[in-house]
């Protein structure tokens, strides 16, 4: 079943494509709103692809959702009402960009969240690192030797 | 006979890599250097044998012998030699091979050069290399096989995918392994050190040259896949954040964060622990990488293997190498020794950082990869994670990195001086400023963040400059006493330099054509013409041209620049009768770094053709930045220090040197 379904997508990719994503006749006398329809498309997924938008996409699909984007501006929807109408229908799948959502708070919160934690982890191993090295001891020298070194180092600098 | 002999000897690598992945550990725990000793002619064996069956795989798609079920169901006879060729590793079974043998040459060159290693750090590495290559190997011969017969072999082979019939496959898949396999390496040394116990600064200094490696060829892979896709879609997209490519960006960020912080673990022995968790999470992108291709969860031009049982070995093998890896270094990683201290304002600060940010972006693109399938399997609810996504996540991330990236190379190891730093940078900003004005004045259109990418594009590659001029004295000094201290250089210093500058050159190319392309989509009838920044295409007409095993119909162009004839440009549309498959072949025509780009759609009746046109200004600023990239990791491979393992340049030089700058003063 999972066989036929990817070669369904192959065939819908490849075989029956027309060779263009966007088709001369699909678009818009008005330049204005072509360019609308243009944007818009970009931030719509071809729903049978892999992460395409249906500004890029060949298949067929992509064809139908490009014109009904265009029936709908030309009908005179503002952007919004375009893309509110296709989630609609589609659900948010559809939204290359994920709206903010409990579902998707995650996504968009674990960039600066990870960036945030690890900087915190960074200053917090840092300063152990930094108190272990002091409790042991190991690389503090007593008043006396630090003298010794200063003279060690003033000799040979002056030589 | 052959793909019987090919079949045989993968068996018996099978069964070397077993040998290799135990006795040399019973050696190091016996203390045993006979038993220790067995891994270096083991791992030759390994290669040998793995090399027998590629060639063999191989010899049977060179001759066309259909009775193999592989060579059948990829292959035709009228496809030109170097494609029958490529076609090894255009399918699931081959490419697997190729890994395969891939990781065997490596494994190998450790045997070879690893001459001056310790003989227990050896053993152990070239030992966990076994494991690996079992694991693969057993995957092969029980899901994969190649070598399959067909009792009535068929006169003739089905096609090639015929997005596969193309030079990019002879080079695209073989770099990205190169990358993927390169990084078992790193991998392999880490949980070596682990098993030891012990770590020093030596083995960042062995280790390093393997990542560079990796990490040079992973760059190209990718800047490969990146033209390829560009030339071949017929819409001139470079980059798409498609799972596939994220899983080959992945192991890219990773391991560029290995890369620096290797070098501090070599310079200064801090960051060790942190070092071994990035070998070991890079290698584990990259088997993820793997799995995410070939498992069939995500279907793209790229999964060859849509069989279950195959997803569901490889997810063994993925929770075999990460988990066990993981778990070890929970284990053994307490035990490995701190290093050096550092000011938090000092080289080692600037690579920390560098560590974090890129680190952070690559946990974006994983997160942002994986999400939408967590969330189906959770909830039930689909969502899609698109370009906006990482362009928003990842972009901010890697613009912050790259405008403090300029800083690092003029810092100083331990306790460095910003201020200091910044002032050296003053003449790069004041030079990024200007860009920012002249983009601002240029450009009438695009997005107002366009002239600050710019910007930021040209800080980098000044900034990167600014470290060779400084450390030159190109400025102060005559000009043959500054050849000298250009010559004196360390060849790593002058690779930072090259790397950083490449970055900067690709963005420079990113920002350029995702602001300022130009593009056309309109149908065309012969005679008619379009124009397009400064040219103008006319169209000559339709003809059609037969290929060995495809038949081409094509556009013809004549490109005008004002009166000047500039050249011609012949898009086609390509279709394969064997697999009743069409592609589209753009055109693309070079002017300086920019290109004109053309494809064609079916003609209609009318005999007018759909034309998408675009003009990309300095798009192959994208790849070329690459290139440097490259190439810096070429010089820095090429350094005195790496290639024999002493740390100090030589005493003469310096003195030469030395004098050279007492004469000038």
């Amino acid at each position: 079943m999972k066989y036929l379904h990817a070669l369904a997508l192959l065939v819908a990719l490849f075989a029956t494509a027309p060779s263009l994503a966007v088709e001369p006749d699909e678009m818009l006398a008005n330049p204005v709103l072509e360019a609308r329809a243009r944007a818009i498309s970009k931030e719509l997924r071809c729903m049978v692809c892999q992460n395409e938008s249906i500004d890029e996409s060949q298949a067929p699909l992509a064809h139908d959702l490009r014109l009904l984007v265009r029936r709908r501006l030309v009908a005179g929807d503002s952007n919004q009402q375009v893309i509110d109408f296709l989630v609609s229908r589609y659900g948010e799948f559809i939204l290359l960009k994920p709206p903010l959502s409990w579902n998707t708070v995650a996504l968009w919160g674990a960039p600066p969240a990870l960036l945030l934690v690890g900087a915190i982890m960074i200053v917090v191993v840092e300063r152990r690192r930094k108190a272990i090295q002091r409790a042991s001891g190991m690389p503090q020298l007593s008043a006396a030797e630090q003298a010794r070194l200063a003279e060690i180092l003033n000799g040979e600098t002056t030589t | 006979m052959i793909p019987e002999l090919g079949h045989y000897a993968l068996m018996l690598a099978f069964g070397i890599a077993l040998i290799q992945g135990t006795m040399p550990i019973v050696g190091t725990r016996t203390n045993d250097p006979l038993l220790m000793s067995m891994a270096t002619p083991a791992a030759l064996a390994q290669f040998a044998f793995v090399a027998i069956a590629f060639l063999a795989l191989a010899e049977c798609y060179v001759v066309s012998d259909f009775s193999v079920f592989n060579v059948y169901e990829n292959s035709n006879t009228t496809m030109p030699l170097i494609y029958r060729l490529t076609s090894v590793w255009g399918n699931h079974e081959g490419s697997m091979m190729l890994w395969v043998s891939i990781l065997a040459f490596f494994g190998a060159l450790v045997a070879v050069f690893g001459g001056n290693l310790p003989a227990a750090l050896k053993a152990n590495a070239l030992a966990v290399q076994a494991w690996i290559a079992a694991a693969f190997e057993l995957f092969i011969l029980a899901t994969s096989n190649p070598f399959l017969r067909i009792a009535n072999a068929p006169f003739e082979g089905r096609d090639l995918n015929p997005i596969l019939q193309d030079p990019g496959l002879a080079f695209h898949p073989p770099m990205l392994y190169l990358g993927y396999v390169g990084f078992s390496i790193t991998f392999s040394f880490a949980i070596a050190a682990l098993l030891e116990g012990r770590i020093d600064a030596a083995w960042a200094r062995w280790v390093r040259p393997w990542v560079l490696v990796a990490w040079m060829c992973l760059t190209l892979g990718i800047a490969g896949g990146s033209y390829w896709s560009y030339y071949e879609l017929g819409w001139g997209g470079f980059w798409f954040w498609d799972p596939v490519e994220n899983a080959s960006l992945m192991p890219w960020l990773a391991g560029t964060a290995l890369l620096h912080s290797a070098v501090v673990m070599e310079k200064r022995e801090a960051l060790k622990v942190w070092t071994i968790l990035l070998a070991i999470l890079t290698f584990s992108l990259s088997l993820m990488g793997t799995f995410l291709v070939r498992s069939g969860v995500l279907t793209s031009v790229h999964a060859f293997a849509i069989d279950p049982a195959r997803g569901v070995f490889i997810l063994i093998i993925l929770v075999l190498f990460i988990g066990g890896a993981l778990s070890l270094y929970a284990w053994r990683a307490p035990l490995l020794k701190q290093g050096g201290l550092f000011a938090p304002i000092s080289r080692e600060g600037a690579l920390v950082f560098n560590n974090l940010f890129l680190v952070t972006a690559c946990a974006t693109v994983l997160i942002g990869t994986l999400y939408p399938l967590a969330l189906a399997a959770l909830t039930g609810e689909k969502i899609s994670v698109g370009p906006p996504f990482f362009n928003l996540t990842f972009g901010p991330l890697f613009i912050a990195l790259m405008i403090v990236m300029p800083f690092g190379p003029l810092m100083g190891w331990k306790r460095g001086d910003l201020l200091g730093a910044a002032q050296r940078l003053m003449v790069a900003a004041v030079l990024s400023a200007l860009a920012v004005a002249a983009a601002f004045a240029i450009s009438h259109r695009g997005p107002v963040l366009a002239p600050f990418g710019v910007g930021v594009a040209i800080f980098l590659m000044a900034g990167a400059l600014t470290d060779i001029i400084e450390r030159t004295m190109v400025l102060r000094l005559p000009l043959r006493a500054a050849l000298m201290r250009a010559a004196g250089l360390p060849r790593s210093a002058w690779g930072t330099a090259f790397a950083h500058f490449g970055l900067g050159v690709t963005l420079l190319g990113i920002v350029a054509v995702t602001a300022w392309s130009s593009e056309r989509i309109a149908e065309v009838k012969p005679g008619g013409s379009l124009d397009i920044a400064h040219y103008r295409l006319t169209f000559d007409g339709l003809f059609s041209r037969a290929g060995s095993n495809y038949q081409d119909v094509v556009g013809r162009f004549t490109v005008h620049r004002g009166d000047e004839l500039v050249g011609v440009m012949e898009p086609s549309r390509r279709s394969f009768p064997d697999r009743d498959m069409a592609t589209t072949e753009a055109a693309l025509m070079t002017r300086g770094v920019s290109q004109l780009y053309i494809s064609i759609g079916d003609p209609n009746k009318d005999g007018s053709i759909p034309v998408r046109l675009y003009f990309k200004p300095q798009v192959l600023l994208i790849w070329l930045g690459a290139g440097f990239m490259f190439f810096g990791g070429a010089l820095s491979l090429s350094d005195r220090r790496l290639r024999i393992g002493a740390p100090r340049p030589a005493k003469a030089r310096k003195q030469k040197a030395k004098a050279a700058l007492q004469a000038a003063e």
